[in-house]
This record gives C-alpha cells, sequence and structure tokens, in this order.
C-alpha cells in the first residue's frame, strides 16, 4: 500500500467514527483524539476497524503510535509491509 | 408517550413500526419518537393486539399522552411501567379491526440523531437521502447538502432540557458528596495482560471492570440503588447502570445497560461497544433511556481528577469516575508510584447517609483489588 492509501484508510475509518466532524483536514502532527474529540471507546473502535481492514495486529502497547495521524500511517506501513 | 428521561416533556411521533391489527409481544419495538436525544425506537410495555393508533406521525404530543390502543390491555403509552387501564377488552371478544391506513415505513433509514433533527427541522424526508456516514447512515452533512441548512444543528434546545433537569434535582435533591482515591494498579496491570493476548475486537477498557464494580458493591447498598417516587424511596433488584455519554455538537445522555451485576466482564464491555455505536448512529430504544436505577460518569483518560455529578431524577445516586493517574501512595512505609483513580459519589440523603455511601465506596476499592473475581 502506497502512504496516500494509507492515509485515506485511516481518514475513512476516522470519518465512520466521528461523522460528525472532518477528518480531512486533520493536522498530521495533532493528536487525533484531541482534534476529533474522540474518547477511549471510540478510540478502540478505530484500532478494531484498521486491525479488521488491513488483518494486522496492533496490540495495546502501540497504541500511542496511532494518536497522530502522521504516526499512525508511519506505524501500519511499517506493520503492512511484506515480511523481509 | 413514555417518559425517557425526567428532562422530557414532550416527543414527536416520526414513525409508527406497527400497524392496527398486529400483534405485539412487551419488549416489541412499535414506533420511532424523535426528542431532544435523538431517534428513540419505543417499546410496547405488553402483550396484545394493536387497535388503533391514536397519534399521527408528524405530531408532537407531551409526556403521558396515549399514543395507541392496544387490546387487552387498554390505553397506555409504550413503555410505561404501569398504563391506566381505561378500556380493558379481552382479544378474543374484540377481534381487531383491519383497518387500512397507511402503511409502516418498512427499511427505516439509518441516521445519526444530529441528522434526524436537522431532517425534521428542515422538512427533510430521510428516505430520499444517500447516507455517507459508517454502515450508509445518514449523517448530518448529508441532510445539511439536502436542505442547504446552516452547519450545525441548535444545541440549545437540548441545554435547556439538561438546565431543567438539573435545576429540579439541585432544588429537590439534598445531596451529600463523597470521594475517594482507588489504586486500580492491579486492576490496570490484570487488563493489560489480558489485553495482550487477545486481538482488538476482544480487549477491555478500564471502563468495564470499574462499572462491575460498582454493580456489584451495589448489592450491599440498595439505599444508593432505585427510584425517589411519590411514595419516598423505592430500592430496586435489578442494578440498570445508566452510563453518561457526551453527543458530539454538545449535550449529553445516559443510556442504561440492564443487569449489570450479572454479566461477566466481557459481556459488559461488548454492551459498552454496542451502546456507544447506537447512541451515535441512533436506534438506542426507550427502555435503555427511562429505566437507569442510578448513572456512572467516567471522565476518561482525556479529562480531570474527579467528577461530582448532579443525580439525575428520579435516581437516588450518581458514582463519577475521574481520570486514571500515577500518583505517590504510601505503602508499607514506602511511597510508591501508583495508578489510582479517583472515585466520588453523589447520593440523595432521603435515601441514605454519609456512612452508607462511605461503606459502598470502599467495597469498589476493595472489589478493584481482584479484578480476576469480576
Amino acid at each position: 500500500m502506497t502512504r496516500e492509501e494509507v492515509r485515506g484508510l485511516i481518514v475513512e475509518t476516522l470519518g465512520n467514527i466521528a461523522p460528525e466532524a472532518d477528518a480531512s483536514t486533520l493536522d498530521p502532527k495533532a493528536d487525533i483524539r484531541e482534534s476529533l474529540d474522540i474518547d477511549s471507546l471510540d478510540f478502540l473502535n478505530f484500532v478494531i476497524a484498521v486491525h479488521e481492514r488491513l488483518r494486522i495486529d496492533i496490540p495495546e502497547v502501540d497504541y500511542p503510535r496511532l494518536f497522530t495521524l502522521d504516526g499512525a500511517i508511519d506505524y501500519l506501513m511499517q506493520k503492512a509491509a511484506p515480511p523481509k | 408517550m413514555p417518559s425517557l428521561g425526567a428532562d422530557m416533556v414532550a416527543g414527536t411521533l416520526v414513525e409508527w413500526l406497527r400497524r392496527p391489527g398486529d400483534r405485539v409481544r412487551r419488549g416489541d419495538i412499535v414506533a420511532v419518537v424523535e426528542t431532544q436525544k435523538g431517534a428513540i425506537e419505543i417499546e410496547i410495555f405488553q402483550d396484545g393486539v394493536i387497535e388503533r393508533l391514536l397519534v399521527e406521525v408528524g405530531t408532537t404530543v407531551p409526556v403521558g399522552t396515549p399514543l395507541a390502543l392496544v387490546s387487552g390491555i387498554g390505553v397506555g403509552a409504550p413503555a410505561a411501567p404501569t398504563p391506566p387501564p381505561l378500556r380493558p377488552e379481552a382479544v378474543v371478544q374484540a377481534p381487531a379491526p383491519r383497518v387500512p391506513i397507511p402503511g409502516p415505513q418498512v427499511g427505516r433509514p439509518l441516521a445519526s440523531p444530529a441528522a434526524r433533527r436537522i431532517a425534521q427541522q428542515f422538512g427533510v424526508d430521510l428516505r430520499a437521502l444517500r447516507g455517507t456516514g459508517p454502515g450508509g447512515a445518514i449523517v448530518s452533512a448529508d441532510v445539511e447538502q439536502a436542505a442547504k441548512a446552516p452547519r450545525r444543528f441548535d444545541p440549545a434546545e437540548m441545554r435547556r432540557a439538561i438546565g431543567a433537569a438539573m435545576a429540579r434535582s439541585k432544588r429537590e435533591i439534598p445531596h451529600y458528596y463523597l470521594s475517594t482515591t482507588i489504586d486500580i494498579t492491579v486492576a490496570q496491570r490484570w487488563m493489560e495482560a489480558r489485553n495482550a493476548e487477545r486481538p482488538p475486537p476482544q480487549r477491555l477498557l478500564l471502563a468495564a471492570p470499574l462499572l462491575k464494580a460498582v454493580a456489584l458493591a451495589l448489592r450491599g447498598s440498595p439505599e444508593l440503588n432505585g427510584y425517589h417516587g411519590e411514595r419516598g424511596f423505592e430500592p430496586s433488584p435489578a442494578i440498570h447502570i445508566g452510563v453518561a455519554i457526551a453527543i458530539r455538537g454538545g449535550g449529553l445522555m445516559a443510556p442504561a445497560i440492564h443487569d449489570v451485576d450479572k454479566l461477566g466482564v466481557d459481556e459488559l464491555m461488548a454492551k459498552l461497544r454496542d451502546l456507544g455505536m447506537r447512541a451515535r448512529s441512533g436506534g438506542l430504544r426507550s427502555s435503555e433511556l427511562s429505566d437507569s436505577t442510578i448513572t456512572v460518569t467516567n471522565i476518561g483518560e482525556r479529562g480531570v481528577e474527579a467528577v461530582f455529578g448532579i443525580i439525575y431524577p428520579p435516581q437516588v445516586a450518581l458514582v463519577g469516575l475521574g481520570k486514571p493517574m500515577e500518583r505517590p501512595a504510601v505503602i508499607e512505609g514506602k511511597v510508591l508510584p501508583r495508578r489510582t483513580i479517583v472515585a466520588t459519589l453523589s447520593a440523595d440523603h432521603r435515601a441514605s447517609d454519609g456512612h452508607r455511601g462511605a461503606l459502598f465506596l470502599a467495597e469498589m476499592d476493595r472489589l478493584l483489588q481482584a479484578p480476576e473475581q469480576l
């Protein structure tokens, strides 16, 4: 997947979780929990949705790496890359 | 028109899901009502056959207004706990006349509460829209586009309703407040170890063990669980916890999770997730908004240390859970960093005293030290 595709997937998933917020204009470095006002239940639903779409494991200890859009893209690209 | 909370005075019937002649069973969803809290599915309170619909779609009626005539049980509002038996008729003697009326709109569009509110305000037919939200749900942006309406709904009405209910609470309920710091280090570690072995859909949030601890502690403190009615306080044998959920765009609601003390933590977590989803996309049921026996407000990870809530009438207590934080604690003479949470209790002095409240919070603390037994 390209960086742009991963970004699109994240934005779409966040849009499903916070439909009244505009996820497409997110500041890539801002904490999405703050900018989209999502609570821990929303965040868990976000992790579940990404987990199901990309079929990758996201351990709980890695959650902080998903707190920003840029961080989430980096993390998911690394996780989704085929093993070398 | 059932009361879906102390802050509701009227509701608008937006849809009939059953028609005259239909046999209904207790708990069936028969209608959809629009309130300040969005579209709520109305459950009927007893078995019977629908004789006649008394309120037309689009009509706003006060709480207590009969919505339909149901044979066998007379007139009453669906989901009302004690409907007045005005015209009890036997089903066998009065076969339901099959009056041809416009049928219910089968395949009701999935829409968020905010979307329904705006749609009603601007007269937009939701069935004509294509949703862009989760699962094709119609969200406010879809309706706004169709209606060329202002960007956001006006939350003033909900604010007024919350204000009225809270003013009533402060006027009538002699509150007392207690607060305690609970060490949740063990519970947190137990949860993390458990979550590490599970895929995301099966993971717990701290809210699940916390709610379970509240429910189990309530078993020993019935003075905190129930309703204050005309005859004073009536304890409830069932423990239905209203979980306060903030609504995007302003306001809040506290739909109930039923019989929390009897649910396993995994089951409880699944219910919590489901409730969060439905609070957002619409589809809450009338019983969930009217039969909580206590409310829990959980400030969450991005919140503040402690929350002292206002009791939601006719309930008699509210538990506030602050943000989980690392704090220094003295254990066997040593200062150690511990994960802690401030739990508060707001309770009604007409039903209990501070001594009872203190025992309740202490029991919650004790239960959370053995999370595997929750």
